[in-house]
């Protein structure tokens, strides 16, 4: 079985409904790409995948668990991590601790264990400490450990943004629109930073994404979708082909 | 890490028992008198209560307007508590303790009775649910026999002193900076930076909030429970809006999310009133305008959000040195 199921999602805001009939399946550690113009819905399909919003009727299996009503903290557990299309980091905390807030889960010490700093509470913190470092190490970011995430450069932000997600130990991993606001110099700096993630994580990746460079030289399989419904499924190559998505970036 | 932490540990505890030693000498020797001693015991009631406040507003990043009332509910809750006790004749400082864990609780269980609905607002509208939560828990206790309401309440032994006053407030600042330096202090501290965000690396954002929220209720109950203690004798008008705002602004001016800046703003704000006594009706002008001031200049508050440390204070002081020798060596050539 897949690892993400989704079936015929749909969500209705009042009477609009902004996504219908949504379904994909994701196998583990494969790469599959979402886009569609603006407004398609695709942000809405995340916010329901990872609980922000609740789906009108639907359902979402991860790993053969329904994840369908958990709050956006417990499908994290179930092993669903997104990052944002505007960066959301622990501006004025440093690196390190933006990926240690993110390991907290792991972490099981109570509160008084961590008062009187018992040895549980330093044998869990070296181990997220060493954890941590390790992390940052495997996307270069070991030197900027101890300072404020806030004054990273733009695209140090977003690796830091994924490094974070990676921390909470994710099945699938879900970027949205990762590379906005990007040069092209960074993009392909995310592009094999996306790559690294594959080969050393093991994971799966769903992908948002406005930049066709992007998700045409990724992507092993694409979704397209309009006005929240799927108007093609396939590979790079028979998407660049299909009608219904010409008709949509470019219209008749 | 762990043998630099334990040392710097070492460190400030050898500090803190000169810091107490120096204080008892001085009180011995009179140099202390007894009028600077009660002005000290403020310095270290203020001290719990600012602190337990800058948990809410500087770490947990919500501003609360209602702490003058849960120090009433802990004040008068440790007062009727050690007054209903008192024929079990235990000694003075067991007397004090459990009265005062017992206010605390009480605190903090209303706290988290209080923070459970009011933890969902945000802003402008959480301030001003919690400061209408203080103002009712005023009036209540106003208007309840058994606090004897607006007569005050009177026959509290007078249990507190500077050395137990200050080993206390030593004791909720080492508790608070060892929480805030945990897993479930970075959780506190992520909702502060950024709520979505939190929810989406597994943080729990209702439990974490009313976590910090109900923390911070405690040991505000615990600085009211000293502060009955020491005056023996309860008015409710005491724990006014005016108490809260005064709260406020010593988290303000120390900076949010910084406990030695708490300190600091705690000694200053406590001490400049009465320094000011001199100078009679004008002295509350000066006050606030040592505060403007204090904005104009320095709006992250005295330390922002840095923490003042015995290393880190050496570590400055070594880089000065090793600038200032690389600065000779430069003349030379």
């Amino acid at each position: 079985m897949a690892l993400l199921e989704v079936k015929d999602l749909k969500i209705k805001f009042g009477g609009l409904t902004a996504v219908d009939e949504f379904s994909i399946s994701i196998e583990k550690n494969e790469l599959v790409g979402l886009i569609g113009p603006n407004g398609a819905g695709k942000t809405t399909v995340f916010n329901m995948l990872t609980g922000v919003y609740l789906p009108t009727s639907g359902t979402i299996t991860l790993d053969g668990q329904d994840i369908v009503g958990k709050r956006p903290y417990d499908i994290v557990s179930y092993g669903a991590a997104r990052t944002f299309q505007n960066i959301r980091l622990f501006k004025d905390l440093t690196v390190i601790d933006n990926v240690k807030i993110a390991y907290h889960k792991q972490m099981k010490y109570n509160m008084i264990e961590g008062i009187f700093r018992l040895p549980s509470y330093w044998k869990e913190e070296k181990i997220a400490n060493d954890y941590a470092i390790e992390l940052l190490d495997i996307f270069d970011m070991k030197p900027y450990a101890d300072s404020l995430a806030k004054n990273l450069p733009y695209g140090k932000q977003r690796k830091l943004e994924i490094a974070r997600a990676l921390a909470t130990g994710p099945k699938i991993l879900m970027l949205d629109e990762p590379a906005a606001g990007m040069n092209p110099q960074e993009t392909k700096e995310l592009m094999e930073t996306i790559d690294l993630i594959r080969n050393k994580f093991n994971i799966a990746i769903l992908l948002i994404e406005h930049d066709m460079s992007l998700v045409m030289g990724i992507c092993e399989k694409i979704t397209v979708i309009d006005y929240g419904k799927i108007i093609c499924v396939g590979n790079p190559e028979q998407i660049k082909c299909d009608p219904n998505v010409i008709k949509a970036y470019l219209g008749e | 890490m762990k043998n630099k932490n334990k040392k710097s540990y070492l460190i400030n505890g050898l500090a803190l028992v000169l810091l107490f030693i120096l204080l008892n000498v001085l009180i011995k020797n009179n140099v202390i008198s007894r009028y600077y001693q009660g002005i000290m015991v403020f310095v270290f009631i203020n001290v719990i209560v600012a602190s337990s406040l800058n948990l809410t507003i500087g770490f947990l990043g919500q501003l609360a307007l209602g702490h003058a009332g849960f120090m009433a509910i802990g004040a008068y809750g440790s007062a009727l508590f050690s007054m209903y006790i008192k024929e079990m004749a235990l000694p003075p400082t067991a007397l004090l303790i459990t009265s005062l864990l017992v206010g605390g609780l009480l605190t903090g269980i209303i706290g988290y009775l209080i923070g459970l609905p009011a933890l969902r607002l945000r802003g402008d509208y959480l301030a001003i649910i919690t400061l209408g939560f203080g103002e009712i828990i005023r009036v209540i206790i106003n208007n309840l026999k058994i606090t004897r309401g607006a007569h005050g309440l009177t026959g509290i032994d007078k249990l507190v002193n500077v050395t137990n006053s200050f080993w206390i407030a030593v004791v909720v600042i080492v508790i608070l900076y060892a929480i805030i330096n945990s897993r479930h202090g970075r959780a506190i501290m992520s909702i502060r930076e950024d709520e979505i965000a939190a929810e989406a690396v597994g943080i729990n954002t209702v439990k974490y909030k009313s976590m910090g929220f109900t923390i911070s209720a405690f040991f505000a109950g615990i600085g009211g429970g000293l502060f009955a203690h020491y005056m023996a004798y309860l008015d409710p008008n005491t724990f006014n809006f005016m108490k809260s705002v005064e709260i406020v602004t010593i988290v303000v001016l120390g900076g949010m999310g910084s406990l030695t800046g708490t300190i600091i703003a705690s000694v200053v704000l406590t001490a400049l009133p009465e320094m000011l006594r001199g100078f009679a009706e004008y002295r509350l002008l000066v006050y606030s305008f040592v505060l403007i001031i204090m904005m104009i200049f320095r709006p992250q508050g005295i330390l922002g959000r840095k923490e003042f440390s015995i290393n880190g204070l050496i570590k400055h002081s070594k880089n000065i040195i090793k600038k200032t020798g690389d600065n000779a060596e430069g003349g030379e050539l």
